[in-house]
């Protein structure tokens, strides 16, 4: 099949790629861009390993075609921190002991952050809906709901 | 003389008894006086046991040693998650 | 071996500091299964039955091998004959012989040179089947009539007259049962059923395989243990351990179901055929289809028990399904039903039955949710109908050190009472509830495993030090092995730096499996570390000039014993190191042993559930683990495991199940379907971790990953029974079926 030119930004960076139309964004961002931060868990939007923000907008990227991201701005786990500057979401994570496998991390972090970019204080409960599309299977989610709202304080307070 | 207790499902390769007595020093000249002593169980030693000495699992220490006040158990080979 | 256990006054174990791998997995720079690549890689794709028992009598791959870019096709016919035991049942399962044994059953394997393409050709390799009858379930696979799966197969331990499904029969006990329930004020017996449930880990298989025509190769792949996956590929293949070398990556879960091989033999077989490196990534069907879930019971129990709540005798009889394959986890399952009690009369029997289902896997404490369920509900029914406190009750018949247990031996030092006396002095117990809310306690054993481990630490020449451990890292295990080499050698946990060696750099290591990485593992960098300061002691004094018996190790450093050793001033581990070129060479450790003083864990857990009456859906309020470690080593890790095991748990009792509809096949093969826990399903759980050290480790450790997975079953049924006011033998607790047991109360 004919392959098609997608011009796109990824992490504030301009990337050129060639995409199958049957490829996802998430095979380009991982086998195009090397971009392997974004996992692969199921394929069918219910896992949430492959969360990226498109134009700011959260999606399963697994859901996404990878010719949809012409033009768009696209944000993975890979530009969270700010060169060797963990974001405090990061740091909360390893701080807690937010991960155990990480498997799960990358997308949980991309979550977390879509979403205290638009509640800067949720409630343990708006955190564990917003993040009820994000599978984690070796925390039972306790510390990570506890570092999500430990990072939203220090971020609020703009230590 | 070493008491080893077996599992009852093992009871009819011993002739009925659920302890063997044998004269052995480590657990492995314990699964040789086994076998020699009843052979029918060659094939349940050989497909893997444990060996449980006071308490302390063994798996597959042979040079582990054994006395005659031992508590001694042959068990099945367990395996984890 | 005798072991100089310390137990107190510790400076680094007990912390909880950053582990070593954070910044790699909050930056998603962790490489994991499926982010490896290699130059000129091609993608392999399996074909899978779509019957749950089926003869193969043809295999037309020429569709698939005409298309431009396909590289090679395998089938059983590119494996070698002959295996035998447990080798034939992996070679069988990863690529079927001349039967599909379950829905998903590999038949065909196909290489190209893109994925897309790869998925294509699968699709034009034609499998001419003929359907045979199949089963799923356990207790009709026993019955007469029944399909045989693999007739002729059972081992010596099955009884003449039972179903040529039922692989290995096991029996064992002791004491007199029919005295004991004579002696009972109360004697109950019922039957409970688990369904299969799956380890669920988020990451699918994995692996990148290069194998040459000369038997030579290499494989980076994700498992649990890759040592086994060296051993299990070879012999699948026929090729020598020593010239298949395998790295682990990092791996995204396992529970259990990352210790044997699915598609790294078959990896391996296409890239020998094509002559390339073959990369094999399944998908989430294929997961669920085709790699181990756990096995599916069926389970009688009964007991005794007196109006005061002493337990008099007990029975358990286990059917269990391991699917088409034997070693279902009879024995542990068995062994596990009763060990939390001093009964004086106890008999077990179980039957490993064949079904035509995926070859179950280990699953987290194998064995022991599904006896602790059937067990500890009883229990529980039995306080209710004696108004008893379950968790009194259970203290007062709780194994402890020198009760002999029910699966044979006296219990060494153990610490179930103190996780009861724990929980019945938690606030959580005496805490109001509300109406339709109801709290269940159970308690859970698994007896850990110590396991084939080989360990090798080396000095740099800063006096840092590298440890090499053949336990592939799940859960922060690099974390709590720098501590203990960190606590061992006086020197800061920065300066410990904890790599997971390749099959090519240590040892045999078994897998990070049966709570065993941070007691066998953590064990063996202790030990190997204690070499490095026995030899730096040796270069101090030499340097001294005072014999090595004068010369002690203290906080990182050498030092004089007393003062007839001499009066030098201490030298560090650094300034050693730094010298250790001209004072001798390089200095190393390496210990290895199969370490037996793995000590069992017990838990205690407590639930509080609200059930609604009008849709049956169980939400949980509030979840309490406790549970002995033996000694933390990093606490926070502990905690999450506790917290882990008690989500997975949860599921299992209240959601998660195989759902096979009458064709055999598998219905739920996507996480939609077949769903785990999300965040907004749980509540925080609380854990109380309880430290009764193991003698067995120089620092008191228990494994603890297991354990946690099993008291939530029966937990959460006897909450729902509390709050709802009614029994569910049958697991999952889903909403349809609890509402069907309120509308048949009336």
């Amino acid at each position: 099949m004919t392959q098609i030119h997608v011009t796109t930004t990824v992490n504030c960076d301009e990337v050129e790629f060639l995409a199958d139309p049957r490829e996802t964004l998430l095979d380009c961002l991982r086998d195009k861009l090397g971009m392997t931060g974004a996992k692969e868990g199921c394929g069918t939007g219910d896992c949430g390993a492959c969360s990226v923000t498109v134009d700011g907008r959260l999606v399963c990227s697994c859901l996404v075609l990878g010719v949809e991201a012409q033009g768009k701005t696209i944000e993975t786990v890979e530009g969270i921190a700010d060169g060797e500057k963990l974001h405090p979401l990061q740091r909360k994570f390893i701080q807690h002991a937010a991960l155990q496998c990480g498997i799960c991390t990358p997308g949980i972090l991309v979550a977390a952050k879509a979403l205290l970019a638009q509640n800067p204080d949720p409630t343990e409960e708006e955190v564990r809906y917003w993040l009820a599309g994000n599978l984690c299977r070796c925390t039972g989610y306790d510390k990570i709901i506890r570092a999500v709202l430990d990072a939203a304080v220090e971020m609020r307070e703009g230590v | 003389m070493v008491k080893v207790h077996l599992w009852s499902g093992l009871r009819r390769f011993t002739d009925g008894a659920d302890v063997v007595e044998v004269r052995a020093r480590t657990v492995g000249e314990m699964m040789k006086a086994l076998v020699e002593a009843h052979p029918g169980l060659e094939p349940v030693i050989k497909a893997g046991v444990s060996v449980s000495v006071d308490g302390k699992l063994i798996a597959r220490g042979l040079h582990e040693p054994v006395t005659d006040d031992s508590e001694v158990f042959l068990l099945r080979q367990l395996k984890g998650g | 071996m005798p072991l100089d256990t310390k137990t107190t006054g510790f400076k680094y174990i007990g912390t909880r500091p950053d582990r070593p791998d954070g910044i790699d997995k909050v930056t998603g720079k962790a490489r994991y299964g499926a982010d490896a690549y290699a130059p000129g890689m091609l993608h392999g794709v399996m074909v899978r039955s779509p019957h749950a028992h089926a003869k193969i009598k043809n295999i037309d791959a020429s569709k698939a091998l005409a298309l431009k870019g396909v590289k090679a096709v395998v089938t059983r016919a590119d494996f070698p004959t002959g295996l035998e035991g447990e080798d034939w049942n992996i070679q069988e399962n990863c690529m079927a012989g001349e039967v599909a044994l379950y829905d998903g059953h590999a038949v065909a394997a196909v290489a190209a040179t893109s994925l897309l393409l790869a998925r294509e050709a699968a699709k034009l390799i034609e499998v001419d089947y003929e359907v045979l009858p199949h089963v799923t379930d356990v207790d009709e696979a026993m019955k007469p009539g029944a399909p045989a799966i693999r007739a002729g197969a059972a081992d010596y331990s099955v009884p003449e007259g039972l179903h040529p499904n039922v692989m290995r029969y096991i029996e064992y006990g002791h004491g007199d049962l029919e005295a004991g329930f004579a002696a009972a004020d109360l004697v109950m017996e019922n039957t409970y059923k688990t369904e299969a449930t799956h380890q669920g880990y988020i990451e699918p298989h994995a692996c990148l395989a290069q194998l040459g025509a000369d038997g030579k190769g290499e494989m980076w792949v994700c498992t649990q243990g890759h040592w086994f996956v060296r051993r299990m590929s070879a012999a699948a293949l026929g090729i020598d351990v020593a010239n298949l070398r395998v790295t682990p990556s990092e791996i995204g879960g396992g529970f259990g179901g990352k210790t044997t091989v699915f598609i790294e033999p078959v990896a391996l077989a296409l890239s020998r055929k094509a002559g390339k490196p073959v990369k094999m990534v399944m998908t989430r069907s294929e997961v669920l289809r085709a790699t181990g879930p756990t096995s599916s019971s069926s389970i009688d129990v009964k007991m005794g028990m007196k109006k005061d709540g002493t337990m008099t005798a007990a029975k358990v009889t286990m059917r269990m399904q391991g699917g088409a394959f034997p070693m279902a986890p009879i024995d542990s399952a068995l062994d596990c039903a009763f060990s939390c009690y001093n009964i004086p009369a106890v008999h077990h029997e179980g039957y490993d039955v064949l079904a035509n289902r995926p070859k179950q896997a280990a699953y987290r404490a194998p064995g022991s949710p599904m006896a602790a369920f059937a067990t500890e509900s009883l229990v529980d029914e039995m306080c209710r109908a004696l108004k008893l406190d379950p968790l009194k009750t259970r203290l007062q018949n709780a194994s402890r050190e020198g009760t002999k247990a029910s699966f044979g031996p006296t219990f060494p030092r153990i610490g179930l009472v103190e996780t009861l006396e724990a929980a019945i002095a938690h606030p959580h117990y005496a805490a109001p509830l509300g109406p339709n809310q109801g709290r269940g306690v159970a308690s859970g054993y698994w007896m850990n495993w110590g396991g084939e481990t080989s360990v090798s630490a080396a000095l740099g020449e800063d006096g840092s030090v590298t440890v090499s451990v053949g336990t592939p890292d799940i859960g922060g295990s690099r974390a709590s092995m720098a501590l203990m080499a960190a606590e061992a050698l006086g020197i800061p946990y920065e300066n410990v730096r904890v790599n997971i060696a390749d099959t090519g750099s240590l040892g045999v290591n078994e897998p990070t499996h049966g709570s065993r990485a941070t007691y066998a593992s953590g064990l063996a960098t202790i030990e190997a570390v204690k070499q490095i300061s026995t030899k730096l002691c040796q270069r101090a004094a030499d340097k001294w000039g005072i014999p090595v018996e004068a010369v002690i190790w203290e906080d990182g450093s050498a030092k004089p014993s007393g003062p007839n050793a001499g009066e030098f001033p201490p030298l560090t581990i650094g300034e050693l190191a730094a010298e250790m070129g001209g004072t001798g060479g390089p200095i190393s450790g390496h210990f290895e042993a199969t370490p037996s003083g793995h000590g069992g864990s017990f838990g205690t857990h407590i639930v509080d559930v609200e059930v609604d009456p009008e849709t049956g859906y169980t939400s949980v309020l509030r979840y309490t683990v406790v549970q002995d470690a033996g000694k933390a080593i990093h606490p926070a890790y502990v905690e999450g495991q506790f917290q882990g095991g008690a989500a997975q748990g949860i599921g299992w009792a209240l959601n998660e199940e195989y759902i096979y509809g009458a064709d055999g096949r598998l219905q739920n093969t996507v996480f939609l379907d077949y769903r785990i826990p999300v965040a907004s399903d749980l509540p925080m759980i609380d854990t109380v971790i309880v430290e009764v050290p193991n003698p067995g480790h120089p620092y008191g450790v228990r494994g603890v990953g297991e354990t946690g997975i099993t008291p939530p079953l029966p937990a959460v049924a006897n909450a729902v029974h509390a709050a709802a006011g009614v029994r569910l033998r049958s697991l999952p607790m889903s909403p349809p079926r609890i509402l069907a047991a309120i509308k048949a109360k009336g």
